[in-house]
């Protein structure tokens, strides 16, 4: 069995004149958060729906869990789940009767007490869909998917709209899948999202990933973007730096400093964060059309 | 592996069938309003056996456009622009098996409600027990497979949920005020039957007064049984054809 989940090449998606995608290479690893990062339009939407077997692609291969989605064999949507930026359900429905019969679609379904606990809808098995707020759809999107137990999940953009505290609670459930042992691609615009969960995040802008690595790694950055070295000099001045080198930095500053007796009051060294790299990366031509 | 085409549908179906009643304004539209139409119109008429031998197999006629035509543009609307194709589409069930427990679904309504109106009739309305079952279940199967199919292919050109009760009555009214549900089509203008009698739902009417009422026999009713195979033929090319799992994509 291969390592990797998801193994893309050379992936391109044209609409009559659009290329939205335009070459798109990542691989996903079995038991990996990945991140897909990216202004709207960029592209994620997309390839995530190329993966999950809804679009047909242009060009490039692809495979998933070493089938190609585009075949759209149910074997592969058997040991896949899919939480999709905007999915309605039936507005009588109840909440356990949906998770349930999502489940019976699969061979070998979780049982329903612990999707219900592992997504935070206790307490509300029996209501009726329509009378549950946006979070508890979004957690009731992501039971449905998680039911049929499926190796790999896709989440595109699974907690847009919630409040900080909901969105803490999304992260431990999309955490704790990790510890199950699945594998789950994310989209998002969050980078706090993204930094907190994902192992590896690819960001891509214009069809095309411009840069792709561990969250960490990247905030490191090789040199697109620097550090920031501040602190505030004998006449309680702020100065600040931007450096791709603090070693050598810090070492002139302080050199310096010493030898005109000073201190470097309220030093800071501070690496540049995965936002901004994002921000970097994207705010060049970005028109964030929201 | 998977688990099979029928056992998915038919789950899928009773949770259809569960469902259907829990939406009181479906259950009304759906259901209760032909029986509603046939007990107020039965009473006015009560005394009037001719006009009464009009309006039963009329309003099973209507029965079946309602159940069909209307449930299911309501339904592919709703299920389409909610996401919820989309959402089964993602799933190990077949898109087939889904369909079929829609249709499953809506031919359960149709059935239901030509048995309760042929039991009204025997019983309320002076109709007597239909004069051949076979013609009977012959007009309903191929009205329920015309109205379903055309049915699903309005669904297409309606733009969004909010206008579908629009776009539906703008069809359904004027369809069933002309095609001899209420009134005998002999005493209409002429323009206007003419229109009628190119639709499906007069010669549907036709075909279940000759089995419910008439005994006519089907030689009589079979030009009727061929238009409503044609118009068939025409839903379900433009069924298929306009089908989209998806709101607004190529």
């Amino acid at each position: 069995m291969s390592d990797l989940a998801i193994h893309v090449r050379g992936l391109r998606k044209t609409y009559q004149s659009f290329a939205a995608v335009r070459g798109i290479d990542f691989d996903v690893r079995r038991g990996e958060i990945f991140g897909l990062l990216g202004p709207n339009g960029a592209g994620k939407t997309t390839t995530v729906e190329i993966l999950e077997g809804y679009r047909k692609r242009t060009a490039g291969e692809i495979s998933v869990l070493g089938f190609d989605p585009g075949q759209r064999s149910p074997e592969l949507r058997a040991r896949i789940g899919i939480v999709l930026q905007t999915t309605g359900l039936y507005r009588h429905i109840r909440v356990r009767e949906a998770i349930a019969h999502f489940g019976a679609m699969y061979p070998h379904p979780r049982d329903v007490e612990e999707v219900i606990q592992l997504t935070g809808l206790e307490g509300k098995e029996q209501a009726m869909v329509r009378t549950l707020s946006g979070g508890q759809k979004r957690r009731l999107d992501l039971a449905l998917a998680l039911v049929g137990d499926p190796e790999l999940i896709f989440l595109d953009e699974p907690t847009t709209g919630f409040d900080p505290a909901a969105r803490r609670t999304a992260w431990e459930t999309i955490g704790s899948l990790k510890r199950l042992g699945k594998t789950v691609l994310l989209t998002t615009h969050y980078l706090d999202e993204a930094q907190s969960l994902a192992d590896r995040v690819a960001i891509i802008k214009d069809g095309r990933i411009a840069v792709e690595g561990s969250p960490s790694e990247l905030g490191a950055g090789e040199g697109a973007v620097s550090y920031l070295v501040a602190y505030h000099n004998g006449g309680g001045e702020l100065i600040e730096h931007r450096t791709d080198d603090p070693t050598r930095l810090l070492h002139e500053l302080t050199e310096a400093a010493l030898a005109r007796g000073e201190r470097l009051e309220g030093l800071t060294v501070t690496r540049p964060t995965l936002e901004d790299v994002y921000l970097e990366l994207t705010s060049l031509e970005s028109d964030g059309d929201d | 592996m998977t688990r099979s085409f029928a056992v998915l549908a038919w789950r899928q179906y009773r949770l259809e069938r569960r469902l259907f009643w829990r939406n009181p304004s479906a259950a009304f539209f759906n259901f209760l309003l032909p029986l509603l139409f046939l007990a107020l119109f039965g009473a006015i008429l009560h005394g009037n056996q001719h006009d009464l031998n009009v309006l039963v197999p009329g309003i099973a006629g209507m029965s079946v456009m309602s159940t069909t035509f209307v449930a299911l543009s309501y339904n592919m609307t709703f299920l389409r622009e909610e996401g919820v194709l989309k959402r089964i589409r993602g799933t190990p069930m077949s898109g087939t098996s889904y369909l079929s427990a829609i249709a499953g679904n809506a031919v359960t309504n149709a059935a239901l409600q030509i048995a309760i109106i042929v039991v009204a009739g025997r019983i309320f309305f002076g109709t007597g027990w239909p004069r051949d079952w076979g013609e009977l279940i012959l007009f309903v199967a191929t009205g329920v497979v015309c109205f379903a199919s055309l049915g699903v292919a309005f669904s297409h050109i309606i733009p969004n949920f909010e206008s579908t009760s629009a776009y539906v009555n703008a069809v359904f009214l004027p369809v069933i005020l002309i095609s001899g549900v209420f009134y005998d089509v002999k005493h209409i203008p002429g323009f206007i039957k003419g229109i009628a009698q190119v639709l499906p739902l007069t010669h549907l009417i036709d075909g279940l007064s000759g089995a419910m009422v008439k005994g006519t026999g089907l030689a009589t009713n079979i030009s009727a049984l061929g238009v409503i195979a044609g118009w068939s033929l025409l839903g379900i090319l433009l069924a298929v054809r306009g089908f989209s799992w998806e709101q607004g994509r190529d």
